[in-house]
């Protein structure tokens, strides 16, 4: 545990937020405009998954934004603030029992703080196929805002059931001739209205109950294995293009054995987003909860900005009693 | 023009002109997307670390872009933003889609040498 004469004032914060996604930008701007010394480490791009969404058209207050859009003016907001963010670190070490908490960088940069909030966020879930890293980016996309104009004319997959499955395959059907939807059940887990949607697009099809296992090719996608989930029967699938939207993994793996985490790997929180160890909070897609949105993960990082402004508050009375 | 803060690659004569004069240079050529921007951001942060590769970006959409776009090893790239490193004028490694931090580092290292 660290003691107080061996913290070094100038890499020393009241509180350090890990993740800059919607929660933890969020968390910055509260804490930073509260006035506590404010560090944001992030460990990819700033904004999060955010900044994957095309248009955001369900954020109260704003008509219709992009996810780029809305990171840069959090990130801003936050800046302006004096909140400081430090964006494509790797985290090597981290140290959050007691009163001051340590996080060491793989550059060797060491910094410490009174409070954490640990908002890494997510990541697309792969498949895991044979031939899936092969063919990312020569066929296989996991963004049809990104790719969807290389497909113009042709034939694609998309896998999932989800919103932004069923959201995606409508989207797509602007450039492509035909999308199959392969999905693991007999029903989808999207809203009606998304279901709808797709239903009656008459380029869209659907193969259930049924998974890809393989992707093949050559200098790109030619096709995919089939497998019927429920006969295991397995079929050669000609396509130009699968598009994999199956959902997303907590980026908690360097948690483990730090943080009670569920079986999922999701931060386990209170209402107030208090994590197993005091003084360290958590926030956005990475605790467990129903739903991520862009607004929930916001209201998350509100909440545990508070609730780190009061645990710097409860430190701050025990010294001066 | 892209909205980054690396230097911009803007006709076919200036893509000639830096690889005649650089030995080491690592274009990204893409859009202002998703799967682009965590790429300009590694590339940021790597800039003054790797001050033995010339790091810039191309806009994809722009016709002189081809020089990229339909560069032999980019063949069968079909996610943005592609990624392409010259040593000595010629291509030694291109990439396709997103790239995290350790896979550019991974191919700055192997290809222009550790910082």
């Amino acid at each position: 545990m660290l003691q107080p004469e061996t913290i070094n004032k100038t890499n020393h914060y009241d509180a350090i937020i890990i993740g800059a996604g919607p929660a933890g930008l969020t968390a910055g701007i509260y804490l930073s405009r509260a006035r506590a010394r404010t560090l944001i480490l992030n460990e990819g791009v700033v904004g999060g998954q955010m900044v994957l969404t095309h248009e955001i058209a369900n954020y109260p207050g704003v008509e219709k934004t992009g996810g780029y859009q809305l990171s840069n003016i959090m990130k801003k907001q936050a800046r302006s603030f004096g909140c400081e963010i430090r964006a494509n670190i790797r985290i090597s070490e981290l140290h959050l029992e007691g009163d001051i908490k340590q996080v060491i960088l793989s550059d060797g940069n060491a910094y410490t703080g009174n409070a954490v909030i640990l908002a890494p966020g997510g990541r697309p879930r792969t498949m895991g196929a044979d031939g899936e890293s092969t063919f990312k980016g020569r066929g296989i996309s996991y963004c049809a805002t990104c790719d969807g104009d290389f497909f113009t004319g042709k034939e694609i997959v998309v896998v999932g059931g989800g919103n932004s499955a069923l959201e995606e395959a409508v989207s797509l059907t602007k450039y492509v001739t035909k999308v199959t939807i392969v999905h693991q059940f007999d029903h989808f887990q999207a809203y009606q209205h998304a279901i709808d949607e797709a239903q009656s697009n008459p380029k869209i099809h659907f193969i259930l109950n049924s998974t890809i296992s393989a992707f093949h090719g050559s200098e790109s996608l030619t096709s995919v294995d089939i497998q019927n989930l429920k006969t295991g029967e397995i079929r050669e699938f000609k396509t130009d293009g699968a598009f994999i939207f199956i959902g997303y993994l907590p980026n908690t793996e360097f948690l483990a054995k730090i943080i009670e985490l569920n079986e999922k790997g999701e931060i386990i929180v209170n209402g107030d987003m208090e994590t197993s160890v005091r003084g360290v909070l958590a926030a956005g897609d990475c605790i467990a909860k129903r739903y991520r949105q862009v607004t929930t993960a916001i209201g998350d990082g509100t909440i545990a900005a508070l609730s780190a402004l009061n645990h710097l508050h409860q430190i701050k009375t025990r010294k001066s009693i | 023009m892209l909205q980054t803060n690396l230097k911009h690659i803007e006709s076919a004569s200036d893509h000639q002109k830096i690889l005649e004069e650089n030995e080491n240079v690592m274009i990204c050529c893409g859009r202002m997307g998703p799967m682009c921007l965590p790429v300009y951001d590694i590339m940021e942060e790597f800039e003054p670390l790797y001050s033995h590769v010339k790091f810039y970006d191309m806009d994809f959409d722009i016709p002189d872009a081809r020089v990229i776009r339909n560069a032999p090893e980019c063949r069968g790239f079909m996610g943005l933003p592609f990624t392409v490193y010259y040593k000595n004028g010629k291509i030694v490694k291109a990439t396709s889609s997103i790239q995290n931090e350790q896979q550019v580092r991974a191919i700055l290292d192997s290809e222009f040498g550790n910082i």
